[in-house]
């Protein structure tokens, strides 16, 4: 069986973000871009259920400008087994990218395809649910464990809902997306770093891929939240009590 | 314009956040906007949560229950399905969950069968196809226009949308219930999916999604055992209790008190964050609170920044002496 993970290019999860002054996004030039977080764990849970034996390959996707394959290689360098890079513009709304993934499902044929649930950029949260949707594949969100039954073709996914843990048993193929909990994603080593420039990354464009980009949402402004203001430092419990009581009136 | 709403119930009740997102689409979306519930289920606890539905909100006009044993739990297969068949059926303007872990599961899947894109965690409505949502965990807010074909999908933060007292338990006459028909239902993807258990903690609190108080704990707890200080002291002043992902990390309290960008998203009146350093994803989770209080060791801790009223002091020190002045709530 094969897994195909998906992995995003952001701007890493401890850069501060800056706001474009005209409005149109956030400031992505000299910034430094990394995997996105959610994906890495993604691509750590398909690299752990390979090494258990249960899974004979796995590929990494990503799409985007050029830039996207710096991102592959670092997948590559963690132990994906090779990659496909979709050239594609850089704003990609999620209903595109299911229906490159969908394509490329088509062309694979994984078992498992695994995704983050969230990119931490447009922190949109849709793209596992519709590719499993255009797929008609069951689908696992929010996954903190996965446990692969081989024989019977099934996974089991514990996933991190509202009211605690739900547990959902689903006929593979199907779509997981991952939660923070599922695992802690492996540093790639410099030797695997230097093994991972001789794997190969394949390219090919929507269109060789018959998926038409559609852009049914146009992006209008950008901005800034609006800041609370300064508060104050209170010296002991007792003044923060009387703080809240005469100031804030919440008691 | 019409609208769907994706209720939730438990129980025979119909979650909050399901009326939040009515009130989303009664406020905002445009005037003469009828609006819809959809309720789906099996069995006694589904009429009930629909009588719930069809007597609690007047902008409701009217509740639609899709009552089958493929829909016994929230499955997002057969949910998507039933979305796609009563759509067709319905041809509404607009579909509109709360962002809960339920309607980030089941919309996007539904908008995918309606090859229409989704535009999730709405806090704002600024007209009919104009919408405001957070980005970069809520560091900055984009505004997106809908230019696709109906249904224009959402699914709104329900602390952006709260229900107004007045507007609850105000329905003269109750909003009429039909059932839906399931004998064209695409059984497509269904049986591919089975629900298991779930597994929750019992809890007297009030839901850490509406609670008027929130205290949270950080890893400054250090133990699981010290966390019970702070379940004390949300007690004592009758809110909820949120954690920190290191909090949880740290196995402290289960996951479902997480607060932050991928956790729960809370705007109580009064936020209490002890131990908590103040990372981004954390902010993003409670920086709507009306009063935030941080108490922290660290005077440098970057919780400080965003909170009303700081205290730098040890918590183990603190906590006890709040719960001895505080007055109680019970």
């Amino acid at each position: 069986m094969k897994i195909m993970v998906a992995v995003k290019r952001v701007i890493d999860y401890a850069v501060k973000i800056r706001v474009k002054p005209d409005k149109t996004g956030v400031e992505t030039s000299n910034v430094k871009m990394s995997m996105n977080p959610f994906c890495e764990i993604a691509l750590e849970e398909a690299l752990r259920i390979k090494e258990a034996g249960l899974a004979s390959e796995v590929i990494a996707v990503s799409m985007g400008p050029t830039q996207c394959v710096d991102t592959l290689r670092t997948g590559l360098a963690m132990g994906a087994d090779r990659a496909i890079h979709v050239d594609a513009p850089a704003t990609l709304y999620p209903l595109s990218v299911a229906k490159i993934l969908k394509a490329l499902v088509d062309i694979e044929k994984p078992g498992l395809l695994i995704l983050g649930k969230q990119a931490i950029d447009d922190d949109c949260n849709q793209t596992g649910q519709m590719v499993a949707g255009l797929l008609k594949w069951p689908q696992g969100t929010f996954a903190s464990k996965v446990v692969l039954d081989k024989e019977k073709q099934v996974a089991t996914v514990d996933r991190e809902v509202d009211g605690g843990l739900e547990t959902l048993c689903l006929d593979l193929p199907a779509v997981i997306t991952t939660d923070l909990r599922l695992n802690q994603p492996r540093y790639a080593t410099l030797p695997n770093i230097m093994k991972a420039k001789s794997k190969v990354i394949k390219k090919v464009t929507p269109d060789e891929l018959n998926v038409e980009i559609k852009s049914d949402l146009e992006l209008v402004q950008v901005t800034e939240p609006p800041k609370r203001k300064a508060g104050v430092i209170v010296s002991s419990v007792d003044e923060l009590i009387d703080k809240l009581k005469n100031d804030a009136h919440v008691f | 314009v019409s609208t769907l709403v994706l209720g939730e119930h438990e129980s025979g009740i119909v979650k909050q956040s399901s009326f939040s997102a009515v009130e989303a689409a009664s406020r905002s979306i445009g005037e003469g906007n009828s609006i819809s519930m959809l309720l789906a289920g099996s069995g006694a606890s589904l009429q009930q949560a629909a009588s719930h539905a069809a007597s609690s909100h007047p902008s409701i006009s009217q509740v639609l229950v899709a009552d089958t044993d493929k829909l016994t739990h929230p499955l997002a297969e057969p949910w998507a399905e039933l979305v796609h068949l009563v759509q067709h059926r319905g041809g509404y303007s607009h579909i509109i969950a709360a962002s809960s872990s339920f309607g980030k599961n089941v919309l996007p899947r539904a908008a995918a069968l309606l090859d229409v894109s989704p535009i999730t965690d709405v806090i704002e409505i600024s007209g009919s196809q104009l919408f405001v949502r957070p980005i970069y965990a809520g560091n900055a807010l984009c505004t997106v226009r809908y230019n696709g074909v109906e249904p224009c999908m959402l699914t709104i933060r329900s602390t952006s949308f709260p229900v107004s007292l007045n507007s609850a338990d105000s329905k003269s006459d109750a909003a009429p219930i039909s059932q839906v028909d399931l004998s064209t239902f695409s059984e497509d993807s269904l049986g591919k999916s089975r629900y298991l258990k779930h597994t929750t903690q019992d809890t007297e609190r009030p839901d850490l999604g509406s609670a008027r108080v929130v205290v949270t704990g950080g890893r400054g707890l250090k133990s699981a055992e010290n966390f019970k200080l702070i379940e004390k002291l949300a007690e004592k002043l009758g809110g909820a209790v949120g954690a920190t992902r290191a909090a949880v990390d740290a196995g402290f309290v289960p996951n479902e008190l997480q607060v932050g960008q991928t956790g729960k998203i809370v705007a109580p009146e009064l936020y209490i964050a002890f131990g908590v350093s103040g990372a981004i994803q954390h902010l993003a989770g409670m920086r709507d609170s009306k009063v935030i209080v941080a108490i922290n060791k660290d005077a440098d801790a970057p919780i400080f920044q965003v909170a009303d009223y700081g205290l730098v002091a040890d918590l183990f020190e603190a906590i006890p002496e709040l719960l001895e002045k505080l007055p109680s709530k019970n």
